[in-house]
């Protein structure tokens, strides 16, 4: 598809390096899916959708710092919503986010809870001051949070948070969030990977699936259009948590 | 039985390689990792082409790298690649698959490609004289003949393997630059490349590509392929191998009776890996009916008129 031109409507700030922009048209995304945002004249990012006609940024690069600089009435080109978002199942389930990538998980939430499914969320950030949609969440059910400063709930990673809860009473687990994060939950819960659904980031250029840049070893799972929601099974014994390409496809480390 | 014998019905020599069937897939398509270049030969293609690397990483151009339009789809990618020293292991990696892997290579003379190619281990190489959207690289050099005979010519002296030479439609005449790159003495020649192409937002005015131009493929560039592919036939005493939208069977039937010995697919796999077998089945199918042979329907058009 061309990309269609978008006005954004509102922005709000969710904490220092984190904002919320509000589309002027709702894509009807499913939670997961994602959409290339041009910035024209700069570049073109893949963004997940915080809601049905929202996204959540963090300035992290050129691309991102030049949607901070934009405002309501501000137009954006886009194609979307694209790749496989999460799939909704069971009575009860549990998301588990980390810093930004606690934004799908919001609005899986809120798309779930509609549908009378049992919400319960493990958010982790790395402190009081970076923490986002604390009250989407709270309103959904029950909400554990963990700081990796102490600075507000559970000390440590997210991971932190896991001994709180019992797995085993969640139909399905969402997870989202940076890839050492998800990689150590993952890794931490292997025996609940066939129910875990991981909303994961690999460096995407075309977003069409042939390019390749985006591919996962050693299946060469070509993640935007096949994911970015993978079932966890099939990351165990893959690249996730170990390496990722760059834009030249060199490989580099994980952060995060 | 019926699985033997259509495999072998289907198989070929061309371009100085031994392929289980002539539907390979193309240079930039998913051919950044060893394992997507796997998946691919694991699908049914009977070679796969890498993603063309240089003599240093190179990260591309700034998006948007792609465009869908109504015939076809636009590219600029910019030729992201890891540098040369650093694909070894993805070409193993898509080897162990068992089909031959074509190293895809350019460099802006004849010595930077003829160093990557005494480097780099491929079952062939096959050189980009032809990506019309990256400064001094692709068609820069290879709208000459006299260049694209000089780097041929020296890839040719420093690889122990099969050459073939991957031509721009975007000249005035391409069997002059297929005659030059036999004279350099490929192996093969590759026909066609993208036609140098652009989209305008008309809401903004922004040229749609992160780099402004870019290359057209698909569907809409079919009917210049099998023209390219036909004129080349017609004339070169070395194989062609015809690419340019192909996305049935009933299109690489028509390339290969336009005169290539074998087709590449490229953007048709944005519906997936079946293709590979959807292509090949249908070819077997065909030459079933008509009880013809691969060699048979290789130039039939050229025998036509």
């Amino acid at each position: 598809m061309r990309p269609i031109n978008c006005i954004i409507e509102e922005v709000r700030s969710e904490a220092p390096l984190i904002r919320t922009y509000r589309l002027d048209r709702n894509l009807n995304p499913a939670p997961g899916q994602y959409l290339m945002l041009w910035i024209r004249g700069v570049d073109e990012i893949p963004m997940s959708f915080s809601g049905p006609d929202t996204i959540t940024v963090q300035s992290v690069g050129v691309a991102t710092q030049a949607i901070f600089r934009m405002g309501a009435g501000s137009e954006v080109g886009l194609r979307g919503p694209l790749g496989n978002g999460f799939a909704l199942k069971g009575n009860k389930i549990l998301l588990i986010g980390g810093g930004v990538g606690t934004a799908p998980l919001a609005f899986l939430g809120e798309v779930a809870k509609k549908a009378d499914i049992g919400v319960t969320s493990l958010l982790g950030f790395r402190s009081r001051d970076d923490m986002i949609f604390q009250d989407r969440f709270e309103s959904l059910g029950e909400t554990i949070i963990t700081t990796d400063d102490g600075s507000y709930g559970i000390r440590g990673r997210a991971s932190a948070g896991l001994k709180e809860l019992n797995l085993f009473n969640y139909d399905q687990i969402y997870l989202c969030g940076p890839e050492m994060m998800m990689s150590d939950i993952i890794s931490r819960t292997a025996e609940h990977a066939a129910n875990t659904q991981a909303c994961i980031n690999r460096y995407f250029k075309c977003a069409a699936g042939i390019c390749g840049s985006c591919c996962l070893d050693p299946d060469g799972v070509r993640v935007c259009v096949e994911g970015p929601v993978l079932l966890a099974d099939r990351l165990l014994d893959s690249e996730f948590g170990r390496y990722k390409r760059g834009p030249s496809g060199a490989k580099g480390p994980c952060r995060g | 039985m019926m699985t033997v014998r259509l495999m072998s019905s289907l198989s070929i020599h061309a371009g100085g390689l031994d392929l289980k069937n002539p539907v390979l897939l193309a240079a930039g398509i998913l051919g950044t990792t060893g394992a997507s270049l796997r998946r691919a030969a694991l699908a049914g293609a009977g070679g796969v082409v890498t993603k063309s690397v240089g003599s240093v990483p190179r990260e591309g151009h700034p998006g948007p790298t792609i465009v869908h339009v109504k015939c076809g789809l636009l590219n600029a990618m910019g030729l992201p690649n890891p540098s040369y020293r650093d694909f070894q292991q993805e070409i193993k990696t898509a080897q162990s698959a068992g089909v031959p892997v074509i190293a895809s290579i350019f460099g802006s003379s004849a010595a930077e490609f003829a160093q990557i190619a005494r480097v780099l281990k491929a079952d062939a190489f096959e050189l980009n004289l032809s990506c019309p959207h990256a400064e001094k690289y692709g068609s820069e050099l290879g709208r000459y003949p006299d260049l694209v005979e000089s780097v041929t010519g020296a890839v040719k002296a420093a690889a122990d393997v099969p050459v073939w030479v991957k031509l721009t439609p975007n000249t005035a005449d391409i069997l002059e630059l297929g005659l030059a790159a036999q004279r350099g003495g490929a192996d093969a020649v590759v026909a066609i490349n993208t036609l140098k192409a652009m989209a305008i937002d008309i809401e903004t005015g922004y040229p749609m590509l992160g780099n402004r131009y870019g290359g057209l493929s698909g569907q809409a560039i079919k009917p210049v392929a099998v023209r390219c592919v036909y004129e080349l036939a017609g004339r070169l005493e070395i194989p062609v191998i015809g690419v340019g939208g192909i996305s049935s069977w009933e299109d690489a039937i028509e390339m290969i009776m336009a005169g290539a010995q074998a087709v590449q697919v490229g953007t048709a796999l944005q519906g997936g890996y079946g293709i590979f077998e959807e292509i090949t089945g249908g070819i077997s199918r065909y030459l079933e009916r008509k009880s013809m042979t691969l060699e048979d329907l290789c130039g039939l058009a050229g025998r036509r008129s």
